[in-house]
């Protein structure tokens, strides 16, 4: 627990300077580069939160790809010299980001989160890790000794894969994010193409 | 390593992002301050999924990772958002030689 303290804090640290420097730092590519570091940070977030597969899915799509093609983008448009500037409404912005921010830290401090009960604790963390495959009755069995479920709820557990949630209670938002991303690639295909 | 720490992390994260959107005249910066914020949104989803109860856990214990389903439609759908912002950003590099966004005015007037 002691460990999984310290491992938090210190990618909080490094997620929070981090990401000042994407905004900050004059030099675009380093600012990308940090960038890579937010995400990789976010990725052992997720770790310790329990989403194993989140973080290997943040790793792939946002530290590969999405890194990849901004810093492309940095170096088409060269525009490396001129750099991070600022525009008129940098002190508005960062006046209203601040007040935004007190709002946003005043509610997560003052509600009272109803959180997991013990059995419950115990349940959502193995439902959780094993959010990647499809537990088998045996595997699961020692993890849900602890807990007495009915038998409905234990082929709740055994069945609640992430992947088998996005083809079965989720599956319309699935279609549609696939033909979001199907018009968006088209679109940026027709933006970029030359005339 | 509690909820309100987590939120607290990913409101700081979602700051930066919106003060980097708003205030950087860089196209490509405030691309990246986008992600920011799209980061710090699923880090939310990812602590509410890990931390608390949801109201259908009684009939389907699968609601407990409703939060990451949520995680990753937002990473497609930034995934698909990045694509678009830098296929903009090229169009106005190849009509202006700038991605400066105070230059971005031939919609002004």
């Amino acid at each position: 627990m002691l460990f999984q303290e310290i491992v938090f804090w210190i990618l909080a640290v490094v997620a929070i300077g981090a990401a000042l420097g994407v905004v900050l730092i004059r030099d675009l590519f380093r600012a990308a580069l940090l960038l890579v570091l937010v995400f990789v940070a976010i990725a052992g977030f997720f770790v310790l939160l329990s989403a194993e597969f989140l973080a290997v899915v943040q790793v792939l799509i946002y530290a590969g790809a999405i890194s990849i093609l901004l810093i492309f983008g940095i170096m088409l448009t060269r525009n490396v010299p001129q750099g991070n500037m600022a525009n008129r409404l940098q002190i508005p912005a960062a006046v209203f980001a601040a007040m935004l921010l007190a709002v946003m830290v005043t509610v997560a401090v003052q509600t009272e989160w109803a959180g997991l009960t013990g059995d419950q604790e115990d349940i959502a963390s193995f439902v959780q890790t094993s959010a990647v495959t499809n537990v088998s009755a045996e595997t699961a069995a020692p993890a849900l000794a602890v807990t007495d479920l009915t038998v409905e709820q234990h082929d709740s557990v055994t069945n609640a894969g992430l992947a088998d949630l996005l083809v079965s209670d989720f599956v319309l938002p699935f279609e549609a994010v696939s033909l979001l991303l199907l018009a968006a690639v088209i679109g940026s295909l027709v933006l970029v193409r030359s005339r | 390593m509690s909820l309100e720490a987590v939120l607290i992390i990913a409101a700081i994260l979602f700051a930066i992002g919106l003060y980097g959107a708003l205030a950087r005249r860089n196209a490509l910066v405030v691309l990246m301050s986008i992600e920011l914020m799209f980061n710090a949104v699923n880090l939310t989803f990812v602590g509410l999924a890990r931390y608390i109860v949801p109201a259908g856990i009684q009939q389907d214990l699968g609601t407990l990772l409703t939060g990451q389903v949520f995680a990753v439609f937002i990473i497609t759908v930034a995934a698909a958002e990045i694509a678009l912002g830098l296929g903009i950003v090229f169009a106005m590099y190849r009509n202006s030689e700038s991605v400066d966004l105070t230059d971005a005015v031939e919609l002004r007037n």
